[in-house]
């Protein structure tokens, strides 16, 4: 089985057609801090237009960038109820802002998180908070610049689902899970600090 | 001092399996250089100049006899026979291969060092007092803390890529030592009213390129929620800091634009969520790591045998320059200076190691310090032993008594090795340690910091020296930036430049003139920094510039 999808530390087929908005007419300065906060791109991202000319699939499970979900959220009311839909932001996105329209982030079977660029570490603040201050439960996934030395990282800020970037073999991405065995400090896959974990005055360095 | 247990021991053990792995894969060409890049950096792996630098954590400065000789071996064995210190209390190896940096990285797990986060845009070693433990005006001994810190931040998840470095330091001082406001987060021990241990919390401090001071965004933090609000702090950092532009990247840049009050909002925002959360220190895990860093078994009694040299002036001078109180009578702690004449500042060779390892074994527990000073720190000396340790000290030109004068000065490896460089900055430090080698006229002069940095990275620190040096590159060539008024400590400031800049070879007149005219101007026992702010910049301008240079 070709697959480039990890889930839960097996490489699985991948379920869900991953919807993106059509290409901005101009580039957008999304790889800035967050918009909201430097308004260095004066604009949104996916835009109005963007959100307009997206396409949804009229069957099977669909993940959709947020924004679009919202601006369809009356018309998929059945296909959520059936399990059918996931949502997904890119790194400069704030979930925060549409909390509000989103009335329980658990009915999403799944969540996803594109990251733009290897070095863009937002990608485990927003697996963290997701975990932690929502109290998200289901799947949670990476996708775009995802590689192999990420993904331990990633487990431990809460994501489950990898989509491996296309070049690169999900075989060897896997063998990154178990990169330590025991971590010092507590996060969202355990929360608890090596120190709660184990007896450390029992340990013996020899 | 800390000992690893099998967490400690496996979790190093298993970094060096993956940065191996990582390395073969860069040269097997399935890592392009810039996905290797970020992995190689968050293991202290620079591409330089000449080969490759490696720069090994030494957490919190502390080092024992025997990681001291390994760090030796390994200078003789992968490198050219010499380590540098740095300012941040760590050690760079500069001619290192890159096929041997897994070989030398076993070598340092067997003794419990590595080189995890000393460079990417992750939270680096943990920096504080060189002192910590001795000092008499300690309040709080920040090491266990630190250490406490150290392992929270290795490998943190959530703050594996920062938009920009990012750099803790902790201070349980009366006396800052650690340069707290001049750090991302800087930490401050005190006992509140209560007689509780607390932490005054600083953030958004830095030098670089736009250097500023840390803002207090907490008075007074109850110490058990250290790493909870260290969390929301990099959270929000984490999130909102800028990654269009790495000149802007850093927390002061984000501190400053949203202005403290909004930030400290942000910060309280997501710390409600964690506040008393698992990552929350308790009181046992507190015991645990503070157990390693008790007393050693002081002697108590003294034969004030150090009564019979105070007569021989050499050894008087460098007593008075490189010994410091000790909390416990009949014991003084020890800088070695690196910084004599024609080394390096901050360098030692490997020889130099082995004797500071047999010295202290000898004399001082087996445990050695590095200061941000970049020089080497006895902390445990019996007063009996000074004058032994005084000579050996001296015959591997160990002894210099210039600590804290005008020669002991901070500098960068600068453009002899380093790529970010604009400007060599080694030999503007030999210039003007040749100029002022006598050491009656040095320590007329007094107390003087004199930092100087290679490029605006400022690893130097030359924003905090009373004179600071900062080497710039004019249409491709050489030049110097002097400032004055800079200062560390508790009464932190940021240095004001003095004007045009200057050549290499202009440089040491520069300082003798600026020199002069503080030995000219001073009141009886006022330090050079104290005449600086009381006379200005203006007389130093003259006497560098000339009146009418300075009028115009």
């Amino acid at each position: 089985m070709s697959s480039q999808l990890i889930t839960d530390n097996a490489i699985v087929k991948d379920e869900w057609v991953t919807v993106i908005p059509p290409e901005a007419a101009k580039e957008v300065r999304k790889q800035a801090g967050k918009v909201v906060m430097f308004k260095l791109t004066g604009e949104d991202s996916p835009s109005e237009d963007q959100i307009n000319a997206t396409v949804l699939p009229e069957s099977g499970k669909i993940l959709l960038p947020l924004k679009v979900y919202l601006k369809n959220k009356d018309a998929l009311k059945d296909r959520l109820a059936n399990n059918e839909i996931g949502i997904w932001v890119d790194t400069h996105e704030e979930i925060e802002s549409f909390k509000s329209e989103i009335n329980d982030i658990n009915q999403f079977p799944l969540i996803a998180v594109r990251v733009g660029k290897f070095a863009d570490g937002r990608i485990f603040s927003i697996g963290t908070q997701l975990r932690i201050k929502f109290q998200y439960k289901n799947d949670l996934r990476a996708f775009g610049d995802v590689l192999r030395d990420q993904l331990f990282f990633l487990k431990r800020t809460g994501f489950n689902s990898y989509l491996i970037r296309e070049d690169r073999d999900p075989h060897d991405a896997l063998l990154a899970l178990n990169d330590f065995s025991n971590p010092y400090q507590g996060a969202a896959d355990n929360s608890n600090p090596a120190w709660k974990r184990f007896d450390r005055n029992q340990q013996g360095s020899d | 001092m800390y000992k690893y247990d099998a967490i400690d021991q496996k979790l190093v053990d298993e970094r060096v399996n993956q940065y191996e792995g990582q390395l073969s894969r860069y040269l097997n060409k399935e890592l392009s250089d810039e996905e290797f890049r970020p992995l190689r950096l968050q293991n202290g792996l620079y591409i330089q100049r000449h080969a490759p630098m490696l720069r090994v954590a030494i957490p919190y400065g502390l080092l024992s006899s025997v990681q001291l000789r390994k760090l030796s071996l390994i200078a003789d064995k992968y490198d050219r026979g010499y380590g540098h210190f740095s300012t941040r209390q760590n050690i760079q190896f500069n001619w290192p291969m890159l096929e041997d940096t897994p070989k030398i990285l076993k070598e340092l797990a067997l003794v419990e060092m590595h080189a995890i986060q000393t460079s990417g845009n992750c939270i680096r070693n943990i920096t504080t007092d060189q002192f910590s433990g001795v000092t008499p005006d300690e309040i709080v001994d920040p090491r266990y803390v630190a250490e406490i810190i150290r392992q929270w931040s290795t490998f943190h998840p959530e703050f594996a890529l920062l938009p920009r470095k990012f750099k803790i330091a902790v201070t349980g001082s009366k006396k800052d030592r650690a340069i707290v406001q001049a750090h991302d987060i800087g930490l401050e021990f005190f006992l509140n009213q209560e007689n509780k241990r607390a932490i005054k919390v600083w953030v958004g401090g830095g030098l670089g390129r736009t250097p500023i001071l840390g803002s207090v965004i907490k008075e007074d933090l109850a110490w058990e929620h250290i790493l909870t609000y260290c969390e929301a702090i990099l959270r929000v950092y984490n999130l909102y800091g800028r990654r269009d532009n790495m000149y802007k990247a850093r927390i002061k840049i984000l501190v400053k634009a949203l202005g403290i009050e909004h930030f400290r909002e942000l910060v309280e925002q997501e710390w409600k969520f964690i506040k008393d959360g698992p990552n929350t220190i308790d009181e046992s895990e507190l015991k645990r790591v503070a157990s390693f860093f008790t007393d050693p078994p002081y002697e108590k009694h003294t034969q004030n045998k150090i009564n019979d040299h105070l007569d021989n002036k050499l050894f008087k001078q460098w007593l008075d320059r490189c010994t410091h109180s000790h909390k416990n009578k009949g014991y003084r702690s020890v800088t070695l200076s690196l910084k004599a004449n024609h080394q390096a500042p901050g360098d030692a060779t490997s020889e130099q190691m082995r004797l500071v390892a047999d010295l202290a074994d000898e004399y001082s527990f087996g445990e050695v310090r590095v200061s941000h000073e970049q020089n080497l720190i006895l902390a445990d000396v019996q007063e009996d032993n000074l004058f032994d340790l005084w000579e050996k000290a001296k015959s591997k030109n160990l002894a210099t008594p210039n600590v804290g004068l005008l020669t002991d000065i901070v500098c960068c490896p600068g453009g002899d090795f380093c790529s970010l460089a604009n400007a060599k900055s080694i030999p503007i430090a030999e210039s003007i340690q040749e100029v002022f080698e006598d050491m009656d006229y040095l320590h007329d002069i007094g107390e003087i910091d004199l930092n100087i940095s290679g490029c605006m990275n400022a690893c130097g620190h030359h924003h905090v020296g009373h004179i600071g040096i900062l080497g710039v590159d004019k249409d491709g060539s050489e030049w110097y930036q002097v400032t004055l008024g800079g200062n560390q400590g508790n009464f932190a400031s940021i240095g004001k430049v003095i004007g045009p800049s200057f050549s290499a070879e202009e440089m040491p007149a520069v300082i003798t003139k600026i020199i002069g005219t503080y030995t000219a101007q001073r009141h009886l026992d006022e330090s050079f920094i104290d005449c600086v702010v009381r006379i200005g910049l203006e007389p130093f301008k003259v006497s560098v510039y000339g009146a009418k240079e300075v009028k115009s």
